[in-house]
């Protein structure tokens, strides 16, 4: 006669216990991570947030969103003469505010990761050390290409109509990316610099409001008095929308890009070894 | 240089402007144990700790982690070590889930792999319902383990734990408790800083105390107790009628004065000598003073603490 043994259902207690010590007993260390793929993982996490977190990108959108139905509807007989006439100079100008703006949250985001403690875990693994700000604002292009797109096709179904088409359009995108991400190494040092997340997008728009409206993008400069003129003319930020509105109506000359890309050079070239070595020193 | 050491740092500062957050800390952490740093909020442990994982450069002194010089090998320091901070250092804004992926991929795991490993861990840790939704509407236990789980992607040979139990609920404590008992287990190191004299006595086998950013007394939560001297007989009888009578029967048994407690039926005395003490119960008892009940009680490590912090001698030097 058999005894079968009674066999008794672990404990869920027992179960975890065997699970934690399966866990803890991988002990086998794997490869470093590369600087490169170090630095797209961070990029990977900027895309999980904007997919969990859309309200950051709405922030950014909205408002230029509304800036174009209003400037364009409200002023742009006054200014232009015709809406559909002053949408076609109104809208690359646009763009290059949305874009601008969202850079802003480059160095909000760098902010908030260092207020609620998520930097000290990084900087505490065996990484690239500037992965997770080059990561970061690799990935922050991605935010800036889907607030351009939003932007370019409400123009479009608005009645923007570029000379220079779909080529002109993306290419105008482009330039303005790349522009936007020279500009976010000056808000991640921004973010490096100030004590809170709101801090640092007061400080942002506080900077970018003066330069924004102080520039090419709502009017004509030549209507404007001398020295507000003048100052129009130097404003990277004009220099940035006099070229994408050239890309886009397929007028571009080589010096205008030459000298967008060259800014957008030298705000990196200043800015990212900054907030590099800020974020090294953030003792 | 092997060493028995996992951890040997020698005068380590550390300044905040004026203030002197670490003042020449001395340590010497065995492998393979529980080390607590006790102190109170501000004590400077948290920038002790800063400095050993690396993340803060002293101004003077030395440590060596597991080897490595913290500043001149700091890289090999971190593929060693891991951190879990005082703030659950997590990102709220992904899921649990994502947190231990992106992790993995960053300590070199493929895509696949990382996967493997997180969905093991938040198995391990009672996480698995939880692993689809954004930590930051974990509770405070939740984001602990997680917080845990992240320091283990890759099993590290030693552990910074900086308060890991603070705000926790009692369960949710034990949880992480047992964590660390599993860990220690399993052959890892861990540094342990805490304000809970009670979670240094249950965890560590050594304890460092440390107050204004320096050690005040380093050794096993036994000899810090016996440091500070003895326990003490508590008695309780049945009525207040007795006491008096109780407390010249105690003093004169252990040669030392009965002190009465606020209780008006109960009384204690401290004792060198657990034999003695339970003589002097049964000879109570044998008097028919009616012993409602009695304890012996080592020092808590509150009174070890306090008397080292709270010493006149060290407010007059400071």
């Amino acid at each position: 006669m058999s005894t079968a043994p009674t066999t008794q259902a672990p404990r869920p207690q027992q179960a975890a216990d065997a699970a934690l010590h399966t866990a803890l007993s991988r002990s086998a260390r794997p490869p470093r991570a590369g600087p490169l793929s170090a630095a797209l993982t961070f990029g990977w996490r900027g895309m999980y947030k904007v997919k969990h977190v859309p309200e950051q990108l709405l922030d950014v959108t909205i408002t230029p969103v509304l800036f174009l139905l209003m400037f364009t509807y409200l002023f742009g007989g006054a200014v232009a003469g015709s809406t559909s006439q002053y949408l076609q100079y109104l809208l690359p100008g646009i763009l290059v505010q949305t874009v601008l703006f969202t850079c802003v949250y480059s160095g909000v985001a760098l902010n908030t990761d260092i207020t609620k403690g998520v930097v000290d875990r990084f900087r505490s693994l065996p990484i690239w050390r500037p992965a997770p700000l080059v990561g970061a604002v690799l990935g922050d292009t991605v935010r800036y290409a889907l607030a351009a797109t939003v932007v370019v096709l409400l123009g479009l179904v608005m009645g923007f109509r570029p000379a220079a088409g779909v080529g002109g359009v993306l290419a105008g995108m482009v330039l303005v990316i790349v522009f936007a991400f020279g500009l976010s190494w000056v808000f991640t040092t921004v973010g490096l610099l100030m004590r809170s997340p709101s801090a640092v997008l007061n400080a942002g728009f506080m900077t970018l409001f003066p330069l924004i409206f102080l520039s090419n993008i709502f009017v004509d400069p030549s209507t404007l008095p001398g020295a507000l003129e003048a100052f129009v003319g130097v404003n990277p930020i004009s220099h940035l929308v006099t070229a994408t509105r050239d890309l886009m109506a397929g007028v571009a000359t080589a010096g205008a890009l030459a000298l967008v890309l060259s800014e957008a050079a030298a705000l990196t070239a200043v800015f990212a070894p900054l907030t590099v070595h800020l974020y090294r020193g953030k003792d | 240089m092997p060493s028995t050491l996992a951890i040997e740092a020698s005068g380590l500062v550390k300044s905040f402007g004026t203030t002197r957050a670490v003042d020449g800390v001395d340590l010497a952490v065995p492998r393979g144990a529980v080390y607590g740093v006790l102190g109170p909020n501000g004590a400077g442990k948290t920038t002790v700790i800063r400095m050993l994982a690396t993340l803060l450069r002293p101004d003077a002194g030395s440590a060596r982690v597991l080897g490595h010089d913290i500043v001149a090998e700091a890289d090999a320091v971190r593929g060693l070590v891991s951190l879990t901070g005082q703030l659950a250092s997590v990102d709220d804004d992904l899921t649990g889930r994502e947190n231990l992926i992106l992790l993995g991929r960053l300590l070199g795991y493929s895509t696949r792999e990382a996967r493997e490993r997180a969905d093991e861990l938040l198995a391990a840790f009672g996480l698995r319902e939880a692993a689809g939704r954004l930590v930051k509407n974990y509770s405070g236990g939740m984001r602990r383990r997680l917080d845990v789980a992240a320091s283990i992607v890759v099993t590290p040979e030693l552990m910074f734990l900086d308060e890991p139990t603070t705000g926790l609920d009692p369960r949710s404590r034990n949880e992480v408790w047992d964590i660390v008992r599993a860990l220690v287990g399993r052959g890892t190191t861990v540094l342990l800083c805490t304000q809970y004299l009670d979670e240094a006595d249950q965890l560590a086998d050594r304890i460092a105390v440390i107050d204004r950013g320096k050690v005040i007394a380093e050794g096993t939560p036994g000899r810090l107790k016996a440091s500070v001297g003895q326990g003490a007989l508590h008695v309780r009888l049945l009525g207040p009628e007795h006491r008096a009578e109780a407390a010249r029967m105690l003093s004169r048994a252990l040669d030392t004065d009965a002190q009465l407690d606020a209780d008006p039926a109960a009384l204690s005395v401290p004792v060198q000598d657990a034999e003695r003490a339970s003589e002097a119960v049964a000879e109570l008892s044998r008097a028919g003073l009616g012993l409602a009940s009695f304890s012996l009680a080592q020092p808590s490590l509150d009174e070890v603490f306090l008397a080292l912090t709270g010493h006149p001698a060290e407010e007059e030097a400071a």
